[in-house]
C-alpha cells in the first residue's frame, strides 16, 4: 500500500488525473474500520487530503453555506450560525457516531461513501445541497438529489474530487430531522428522515430504506396537495412508491416501513390536509 | 479556486510519488517525535508498537468502543481510525501525557474498574474538563457516548467528570 | 479505600497481556471451521503463501489427550476429523508478522462434508441430528417439592406463560489474549483470565505435562463477566502448542470480530411456567420447565442449568414446586459462563410471569410479591430453610419508596392519556442470588488461602483469585488490613501465579469476597498462631512480631493457612437436589421506569432503582459500581443485545451491530444497600457481583407491559419486536400511532 501526500488542491487533482484508482482519504472513519483485517485494501494507493490547506474550512457566502472537502461534522456543530440557519445539519451531525467520529468524519466523505444509511446526506439533500466536483478537466456541479444512481453508484468520476458542498440559504418554514437507531448514540440509522419546506416546496428525504438516500417524491406530492391523512397507514401507499426497505442484520423491512410512516406522520401531522 | 490553478501544475514533483514507508514527525504529549511508519499503519499501531506507548488500548478496531481515544490537535479521536500519515506535523496527546494529580476525582468516584476502557475515557473526560463551555450545548453523557464501558454503568465516570469540573480547571 | 490499582489504570500504566514487553516472539492465529457440523475432508494450504515461514500446528501436535479438560472432556483442543460448530479451531499458525499471519489464515481452506446440524434448541432433534447420548440432552435435572400435580389440579386459578431469553455476549473491553513462553523447561502462560488453576488443569491434561513444568500467571484482566472463566484454557493451549513447536514465545490476541464470533455467550433459554394461585394471589404451585441451549460441547452447561433451576421459583414461599430442566446440544458455538450463570434467564421468566399472574388476577404486582416473599423459617424450592435475618419486605419497600412507585403510577396514568407519542410505565422485580458454588461445590473445591508474614513486617495475601475490575485487590487488602490492624500499604496482594499461590478456587460465582475473603480472615488468624503471636495481636505489634520471627528463622517465613470447610448445619443432596443449595442468598428489589416512543417503539429507561441486601458492604464505592455496571449490562440484555445467527455463526460479530448501552442510553442507576451481616462471610459480606444481572430485564419488561398493555415474553425487546407486537394488536390504520 502507498499514499500520496499532496499539499494543495491542484496537486490532488493532478494525482487523481494520473492515478484514477487512488482513493482520497479525509477523516478515515469509514475507510479504516476493521482496517487490519481488510488486507485487500492495503494493496491500493491512497491520496491523503489532510495536508491540503485549501480544501479545509467551511465558509458562509451571501446565499449559501459552503462546506469544504475536509469540513467535519464537528466544524458545523461548533459553528453557532449553523444552528440558526441549518438546524438539520447540526441535528444530523450530532447523531453521527460520537464525538470521536464527529471530529474526524467529513460531509464530503459521507456523500462519496454513498451509504444508504448516511447520516449527513438526508439533511443536505433536504436543503437542496449541490455537490461541487473538480478535476483537472474542470468543475462540475451536481444537485445532491441527482448524485446517486444506485447502491454505491454515483456521478463522480474517479479523477474528480468533491471540493465543496454548497447548501443554499432560503426561508424554510418547516425543518425536521429524525434518526432512528437501536441505540441513542453510536448507532447506524435504521430509518432516517429529513423534511423541509422552502421556496421550492416540500423536500422529504429518507435514508436506510432504499439502495441510496433518496427523496420521497410521492410523499412530497401528498404534502403539496394537502391530501387527507388520518394515520400512518394512509402514508403507506405513497411510501411504497418511494422506498424499498430490506431485512438485514440491523432491522427488518417491515419495521423500517412502518416506522418511517409513523415518524413521518407525527412529524407532519399538522400539515396533512385533514389534520 | 478554478481551472487556471489546476492547469498551472507543471512537471512531476515529489507529491506525485506514492510513499509506502517513511518517517513522520509530530508533537506527542508536548514534545517533538520522529517515527518510521508504513502507509498502512494506524495511529494506534504507531503509538503502541512504534513508540511503545501502550496506554492507548485497542478494544474493537472499528471506532465503536473509544478505548483508543487520543487527542489530535486537541479533539478526541479514535486512534484506530486515524492513518498514521495524517498525524504528521500535528499535535497528538495520549493518556501518558495526563498529570496523575488531576485524576483524584476519578479514583474517588469509582470511574475505573477493569481499566481497559479507562485511558480512552480519561482522554475524552479531560477534554470535557478543559472545555466546560461544551456543556452549554451538550450533556456529559452525550459527550461520553463514544466511550463504551462494560463495568461501571457510566455513573462512576459521569460523577468523576462532574467532580472534576467542580474542582475546576483544565489540568490535562 | 480507593481502588488499589486505580491510578495505574487511570494513567495507562497498567500492563495488560497485549502491553507486555516481549522479545523475539511470534503472533499466533487460529484457523476455524467454516461449517456448523460435518467431517473434515481436507485442509489445503494455498499457494499464495510461503508456508516455510510459518509454524503450523494441528491436532496431531497435541501431546496428551486432545481435549480441553473441564466438566466433561468432550471438547477437542483442535478438531481432528469432525467439527461440531462454526469457528471451531482446526489449525494454528504462527508468524512474526501479524499481517502476514492474517493473509495466511485466509489462505488455508478447510473443507467439510456437511452433516445435518441442530440450529434451534427448542426443536427436538431428528435421529440424524443426534450427537450426544440418545437425545442430545447434555444434562437433565429436576427439583421437586410437595406434589405439584395435585396442587395445580386443585388450584382455583392456573396461569401459564412461556418466556425466552437470547444469547448475550460479554463484551469485556479487553479482548481475549494469551502469551506462552519457555523459561528453561518451564512453560509459562500469561494472560487475561479468571481462573488460573482451570488453565493449569487444562494444560496439564492436554500437554501431558506435570505442574512443575507449568506456570500460569494472570495478567491484569480487562473485564471477564464469566467470559474469561473457561475460554482462556483454549487460548492457553493454542499458544502453548505453537510455542512448544516453535521453541519461541507466542502471543495470541483476538481482535474483536474473532472474540465475538468464536468465544462463549450466555445460554439462550426458554422457560415455561404453570402457576397455581388463589384468587387473592397466594402461590399454590409452581410447575416450571426450562430448556437451555448448551451449544456444541458440554462446557459448563450442567452447572449453568443447575443454578438456573435453583433460582427458577424465585424468592417466594410455595409448598408445591416442580422444576424440570434440560441443557441440550446444538451446533452453535458453545455457550458458557456469564455473570448470573443461568439465574438471570430463569428469573426473567419468573418475574415477568409474576406480573402476568397479577394482571390475570387483577391484583397489584407489588401485593402479589409481598404476599409470597419468603419469611425467615420458610423454605426455597430445594427445601433450604431461610434463616438469615434479612428482611426481604424491607428491601421491597425501600425500592418502592426510592422509586416513588405509587406517585409515578398515578402520574403516568395522567401523562399517558395526554401524550400522543409517548407512554410511560413502571415495573418491578424481586429476586435473589445464591453466593458461592452450588450445593457441595465449595466443599469439593476445598479452597486454600495463604497469608505470609514478610521480613519487613508486612503481610502478603496469596490467593488465585484475580482482579478483573470487580475490586478483588482492594477488598482483599481491606479484609486483611482490618483483620490484622494494619495499614492498607502493609498488605501485599501476591500476583495470581500458580507457582506462588495456592488454589483458592476460580474467580466466579460471587464467591471471591464472601468465601475467599472469609478464608483470608482465617488465614490471618492462623498467621498469628504460626508466628507465635497472641490471637489479639494487631497493628504495629503484629508487624514487629513478624520482623522478630524472621530474625529468629532466617531463610524461612511464617505462613497462615486456611482451607474451606463446610459450615455446620449445611447439607446438600446432589442426587435428589434437596437441601442447602447455597451458603446464603443476597436479596434484591429493582424498579425500572421506562418511556416508549410509539413512533419508533424505542424504549428508554428513565429511572432505575436497585435495592439489595448483600450482607455487610466492605467498600461502598466498589459495591455500588458492581451494581451499577451489572444493571447496565442487564439493561443491554433486556433491550439491545441480540446475537443474530446465520447457520450457527454470529452474523453481527461487530460492535457496530452488536450494540451495548452507551452513557447516553442509560440513566443514573440509583443504588441502596440494606446490610444484614452474614456471619460466615468476610466482615459479614455476601456475594453481590452477579445479583445485578437478575433484576433489570424483568423490571424493564414489566415496565413496558405497564406502559403499553402488551405482554412481551421474549428479550431483547427490540423496537422491531415491539413494533410487530403493536402492529398485530392495533393495526396501522387505527388513529393510534
Amino acid at each position: 500500500m502507498s499514499v500520496f501526500l499532496p499539499a494543495s488542491r491542484a496537486e490532488v487533482l493532478a494525482i487523481l488525473a494520473d492515478h484514477p484508482q487512488a482513493v482520497p482519504v479525509a477523516g478515515g472513519t469509514d475507510l479504516l474500520v476493521h482496517w487490519p483485517a481488510q488486507v485487500e485494501r492495503h494493496d491500493r494507493g491512497y491520496v491523503d487530503l489532510s495536508g491540503v490547506a485549501d480544501l479545509g474550512a467551511h465558509r458562509w457566502s451571501d446565499d449559501a453555506l459552503v462546506l469544504g472537502a475536509r469540513t467535519t461534522y464537528w466544524d458545523v456543530i461548533r459553528d453557532p450560525r449553523a444552528a440558526v440557519d441549518f438546524p438539520l445539519l447540526v441535528a444530523a451531525a450530532r447523531e453521527v457516531g460520537a464525538v470521536q467520529i464527529q471530529a474526524r468524519g467529513t460531509w464530503a466523505g459521507n456523500i462519496v461513501n454513498a451509504s444508504p444509511a448516511a447520516d449527513g446526506v438526508p439533511a443536505l439533500m433536504a436543503y437542496d445541497a449541490v455537490v461541487v466536483l473538480e478535476s483537472r478537466a474542470g468543475i462540475e456541479e451536481v444537485p445532491l438529489d441527482r448524485f446517486y444512481s444506485g447502491y454505491k453508484q454515483m456521478r463522480r468520476r474517479p479523477d474528480q474530487l468533491v471540493t465543496a458542498i454548497r447548501v443554499p440559504r432560503a426561508a424554510r418554514d418547516v425543518q425536521a430531522f429524525e434518526k432512528v437507531g437501536t441505540r441513542r448514540a453510536q448507532a447506524i440509522a435504521k430509518v432516517g428522515l429529513a423534511v423541509t419546506r422552502g421556496p421550492g416546496g416540500w423536500r422529504v428525504v429518507a435514508s436506510s430504506v432504499a439502495p441510496t438516500v433518496r427523496r420521497c417524491h410521492a410523499v412530497e406530492r401528498l404534502l403539496t396537495d394537502r391530501a387527507p391523512v388520518a394515520g400512518p397507514g394512509d402514508l403507506l401507499p405513497a411510501l411504497d412508491q418511494d422506498v424499498t426497505p430490506i431485512d438485514d442484520v440491523r432491522s427488518t423491512s417491515e419495521y423500517r416501513r412502518l416506522t418511517l410512516a409513523r415518524v413521518l406522520h407525527h412529524t407532519l401531522r399538522d400539515h396533512w390536509g385533514s389534520a | 479556486m478554478g481551472n487556471a490553478e489546476c492547469h498551472a501544475v507543471s512537471a512531476p514533483s515529489p507529491f506525485r510519488t506514492p510513499h509506502s514507508a517513511f518517517r513522520i514527525g509530530f508533537t506527542l504529549n508536548g514534545a517533538p517525535v520522529s517515527v518510521s511508519i508504513s502507509a498502512s499503519d494506524r495511529l494506534l499501531d504507531t503509538l503502541r508498537e512504534g513508540l511503545g506507548l501502550t496506554g492507548t488500548k485497542e478494544g474493537c478496531g472499528e471506532g465503536e468502543c473509544g478505548s483508543c481515544t487520543v487527542r489530535l490537535d486537541g479533539l478526541p479521536v479514535c486512534a484506530c481510525l486515524v492513518p498514521s500519515y495524517q498525524a504528521r506535523g500535528r499535535r497528538v496527546d495520549t493518556v501518558e501525557g495526563i498529570d496523575p494529580a488531576a485524576l483524584t476525582p476519578y479514583l474517588e468516584s469509582g470511574a475505573t474498574q477493569c481499566g481497559a476502557c479507562t485511558p480512552g475515557v480519561v482522554m475524552a473526560a479531560e477534554w470535557i474538563r478543559a472545555h466546560p463551555d461544551l456543556l452549554a450545548t451538550h450533556s456529559i453523557r452525550e459527550l461520553m457516548a463514544g466511550n463504551l464501558c462494560r463495568c461501571t454503568g457510566y455513573d462512576g465516570i459521569v460523577d468523576a467528570i462532574e467532580r472534576a469540573l467542580a474542582d475546576g480547571g483544565p489540568r490535562g | 479505600m480507593h481502588r488499589r490499582e486505580g491510578l495505574a489504570k487511570l494513567t495507562g500504566r497498567e500492563r495488560y497481556v497485549d502491553d507486555l514487553p516481549l522479545e523475539d516472539f511470534l503472533w499466533g492465529a487460529t484457523v476455524r471451521s467454516p461449517a456448523p457440523r460435518g467431517r473434515i475432508t481436507g485442509v489445503r494450504f494455498g499457494p499464495s503463501v510461503d508456508w516455510r515461514e510459518f509454524e503450523v500446528v494441528d491436532h496431531r501436535d497435541v501431546p496428551g489427550p486432545n481435549c480441553v479438560a473441564l466438566i466433561e472432556n468432550d471438547q477437542p483442543v483442535l478438531a481432528a476429523d469432525r467439527v461440531r460448530h462454526v469457528h471451531e479451531p482446526v489449525v494454528l499458525l504462527a508468524h512474526r508478522s501479524r499481517s502476514a499471519l492474517r493473509r495466511a489464515v485466509a489462505a488455508v481452506e478447510i473443507t467439510v462434508a456437511a452433516e445435518p446440524p441442530v440450529l434451534d434448541f427448542r426443536v427436538a432433534p431428528r435421529p440424524e441430528q443426534v450427537q450426544y447420548g440418545a437425545d442430545n440432552v447434555l444434562k437433565h435435572l429436576r427439583i421437586e417439592k410437595g406434589d405439584v400435580g395435585r396442587a395445580l389440579a386443585a388450584a382455583p386459578v392456573v396461569v401459564e406463560g412461556t418466556y425466552e431469553t437470547g444469547a448475550q455476549e460479554h463484551v469485556y473491553i479487553e479482548p481475549q489474549g494469551m502469551v506462552a513462553r519457555l523459561e528453561g523447561d518451564v512453560l509459562v502462560i500469561e494472560g487475561s483470565m479468571q481462573c488460573p488453576y482451570y488453565v493449569l488443569k487444562a494444560l496439564m491434561h492436554a500437554l501431558d505435562r506435570d505442574a512443575t513444568r507449568l506456570r500460569v500467571i494472570q495478567t491484569p484482566t480487562g473485564g471477564g463477566f464469566g467470559g474469561k472463566e473457561e475460554y482462556p484454557s483454549h487460548l492457553a493451549l493454542h499458544a502453548a502448542l505453537l510455542a512448544l513447536k516453535a521453541r519461541r514465545s507466542v502471543k495470541i490476541v483476538y481482535d474483536r470480530a474473532e472474540d465475538l464470533a468464536a468465544t462463549t455467550k450466555r445460554h439462550p433459554a426458554r422457560v415455561r411456567h404453570r402457576t397455581g394461585v388463589t384468587r387473592d394471589g397466594r402461590l399454590l404451585a409452581q410447575d416450571i420447565e426450562v430448556v437451555m441451549d448448551g451449544g456444541a460441547y458440554v462446557t459448563l452447561s450442567p452447572v449453568v442449568l443447575s443454578r438456573g433451576l435453583i433460582h427458577a421459583a424465585g424468592p417466594y414461599a410455595c409448598d408445591h414446586v416442580c422444576i424440570d430442566g434440560r441443557a441440550v446440544l446444538t451446533n452453535a458455538v458453545p455457550f458458557g459462563a456469564f455473570r448470573g450463570f443461568g439465574a438471570p434467564q430463569t428469573l426473567f421468566a419468573l418475574e415477568r410471569h409474576m406480573d402476568v399472574v397479577a394482571r390475570t388476577l387483577g391484583i397489584d404486582p407489588v401485593d402479589l410479591r409481598r404476599r409470597n416473599l419468603l419469611r425467615d423459617g420458610q423454605s426455597t424450592a430445594t427445601g433450604q430453610v431461610i434463616r438469615d435475618g434479612a428482611d426481604r419486605e424491607a428491601v421491597l419497600d425501600r425500592a418502592l419508596t426510592l422509586a416513588a412507585w405509587s406517585e409515578k403510577r398515578a402520574a403516568h396514568r395522567v401523562g399517558n392519556a395526554a401524550d400522543p407519542v409517548r407512554r410511560r410505565g413502571i415495573g418491578l422485580a424481586t429476586f435473589f442470588h445464591g453466593a458461592g458454588f452450588t450445593g457441595g461445590g465449595e466443599t469439593a473445591l476445598r479452597s486454600r488461602v495463604h497469608v505470609a508474614g514478610l521480613p519487613d513486617g508486612r503481610v502478603e495475601v496469596r490467593t488465585a483469585n484475580i482482579e478483573m475490575g470487580q475490586g478483588t485487590l482492594t477488598v482483599f487488602t481491606q479484609v486483611a488490613a482490618e483483620r490484622l490492624g494494619l495499614a492498607p500499604d502493609d498488605v501485599v496482594i501476591a500476583p495470581a501465579d500458580t507457582s506462588r499461590v495456592p488454589n483458592s478456587g476460580p474467580t466466579v460465582a460471587s464467591r471471591t469476597t464472601m468465601i475467599v475473603g472469609g478464608l483470608i480472615e482465617r488465614a490471618c488468624d492462623d498467621l498469628r498462631r504460626v508466628a507465635g503471636l497472641a490471637p489479639d495481636t494487631r497493628g504495629d505489634a503484629l508487624g514487629a512480631g513478624l520482623v522478630r520471627w524472621h530474625a529468629r528463622h532466617p531463610g524461612s517465613e511464617p505462613v497462615g493457612v486456611a482451607e474451606y470447610q463446610r459450615p455446620p448445619g449445611v447439607a446438600w443432596d446432589d442426587a435428589t437436589y434437596r437441601g442447602d443449595a447455597y451458603g446464603t442468598f443476597a436479596w434484591g428489589a429493582y424498579v425500572a421506569e421506562v418511556e416508549v416512543d410509539l413512533r419508533t417503539c424505542a424504549v428508554r429507561v428513565l429511572d432505575f432503582v436497585a435495592v439489595q441486601d448483600a450482607g455487610r458492604i466492605i467498600n461502598e464505592t466498589l459495591a455500588r459500581g458492581q451494581i451499577q455496571g451489572g444493571v447496565v449490562q442487564g439493561i443491554g440484555w433486556a433491550l439491545l443485545e441480540e446475537c443474530r445467527w446465520a447457520d450457527g455463526a454470529m452474523a453481527n460479530a461487530q460492535l457496530t451491530n452488536y450494540l451495548i448501552p452507551t452513557a447516553a442510553d442509560v440513566p443514573a442507576i440509583r443504588v441502596a444497600f440494606l446490610e444484614t451481616p452474614y456471619p460466615l462471610g468476610a466482615q459479614g459480606a455476601k456475594g453481590l457481583g452477579e445479583l445485578p444481572l437478575d433484576g433489570p430485564a424483568p423490571a424493564i419488561v414489566n415496565a413496558i407491559a405497564d406502559a403499553l398493555g402488551v405482554e412481551p415474553t421474549v428479550i431483547p425487546v427490540t423496537p422491531e419486536r415491539l413494533s410487530a407486537m403493536r402492529s398485530a394488536e392495533w393495526g396501522m390504520r387505527s388513529a393510534m400511532p
